[in-house]
């Protein structure tokens, strides 16, 4: 796999919303809005690359009983370096994402990847692993964002162009069940031509 | 009163699954068949309730003298992934056959983010529950922990009789498995929302 499809991959091929199935907590809680989306995926980002190029450095050093409670230090470390950066500089969003911000710890994307990917590869094809599956983990949650923000509060990105409120049900929680179900059928209608 | 109202809260009005989106991945993975999901819950509950008694003392008598409270996340997950490995062990000797019927779900509830979901939540939110705004004592967490789990359970079961009549009916190829299943949970997300404004 060339360095180019490593970062393009998580896009569609292995999208680990659409395609993988992985971290649904995460995708159905913070998409609120297109700009909560974002910003849970740029903080699953972050501990992504940081944790998958500390994992694939240590892993041949790991006895492999342990590896999983190893790998998952590394991961809670780096959740919580997010957490005192994310309170430092950019306490709103911090507010806003709350508790989900601590469980990216139990996300299985970020271990997922650690596991499959991190620990077989080099440091760089990791980090680059890890940008990969961190943009197709925020795009997917950008994109479900957007629709239920338009549909919940006619407004995208915090822009209203639609007077009045939405169908609030939209933004609350049946409506993220809803919206990532038809996005997936969507997604396997145009991806895998079903 | 309280307690009552911490029971309807719990189950009902922020129910874990349908309101607060905590271990859906579970929800999803293992409510194909009835026996499964009874099972799954069975696990979780135990877990939950184990998990939050451990964490509540390690961070009041421990952390939060010390000043350590950013050491929560890491300790936490570490506290839940040993006790998990010793509920397998202990049950494994004492009950044979409750270890034989949870099988694989046991372990893959480290992992669970309902469990550290609710181990958080109840050290660091303020509760009313009828009273003024205040921290959980250690009766009302665990309570609020036990019957949280118990709504989980409830969802769960739910779903997957739902899941199962799903089965029989001949859907459109492309919402075959998780999108049809994901279209079911919205509607019973919907039935749940009526509850709001209960507590």
């Amino acid at each position: 796999m060339t360095k180019f499809q490593l970062i393009t991959k998580g896009l569609v091929k292995d999208n680990p919303t659409f395609v993988l199935l992985l971290g649904m907590c995460p995708t159905l809680a913070t998409t609120t809005s297109a700009v909560n989306g974002l910003s849970m995926g740029l903080a699953t980002l972050f501990v992504l690359v940081l944790s998958n190029m500390v994992i694939s450095a240590i892993a041949p050093a790991v006895p492999d009983k342990v590896h999983i409670p190893v790998y998952i230090v590394v991961i809670a470390t780096f959740v919580t370096v997010l957490q005192f950066v994310m309170q430092a500089y950019t306490p709103d969003v911090y507010a806003t994402l709350g508790l989900f911000i601590p469980l990216i710890v139990v996300n299985c994307i970020v271990l997922g990847r650690a596991e499959a990917f991190a620990s077989k590869n080099g440091i760089i094809d990791s980090a680059l692993d890890g940008i990969g599956v961190g943009l197709g983990f925020t795009l997917s949650l950008t994109v479900i964002g957007l629709v239920r923000e338009i549909l919940g509060s006619g407004s995208a990105f915090g822009f209203k162009f639609i007077s009045g409120d939405g169908i609030l049900a939209f933004v609350m929680a049946p409506g993220a069940f809803l919206v990532l179900g038809y996005l997936m059928v969507l997604f396997n209608k145009i991806a895998k031509k079903d | 009163m309280e307690i009552l109202l911490i029971i309807v809260s719990a189950i009902f009005v922020n129910n874990i699954v349908l309101a607060q989106f905590l271990g859906i991945c579970p929800f999803l993975g293992v409510s194909n068949k009835l026996s499964t999901a009874t099972g799954m819950s069975a696990a979780v509950c135990f877990v939950i309730t184990l998990a939050t008694i451990v964490t509540y003392l390690l961070n009041n008598y421990l952390l939060v003298p010390l000043g350590l409270e950013f050491l929560q996340t890491i300790s936490f997950i570490l506290v839940i992934a040993a006790l998990v490995q010793m509920v397998e062990i202990v049950l494994k000797k004492v009950s044979p056959s409750l270890y034989q019927a949870l099988g694989i779900f046991l372990p893959l509830i480290t992992t669970n983010c309902a469990v550290l979901g609710v181990a958080i939540t109840v050290v660091t939110k303020e509760f009313t529950f009828g009273l003024p705004s205040h921290m959980l004592g250690l009766g009302e967490a665990v309570l609020y922990a036990f019957a949280t789990s118990l709504g989980y359970g409830l969802a769960m079961v739910l779903f997957s009789g739902m899941r199962e009549q799903l089965s029989l009916n001949d859907v459109p190829k492309a919402f075959k498995g998780v999108p049809i299943a994901l279209v079911t949970v919205s509607i019973l997300a919907m039935a749940f929302m009526g509850f709001s404004g209960m507590v």
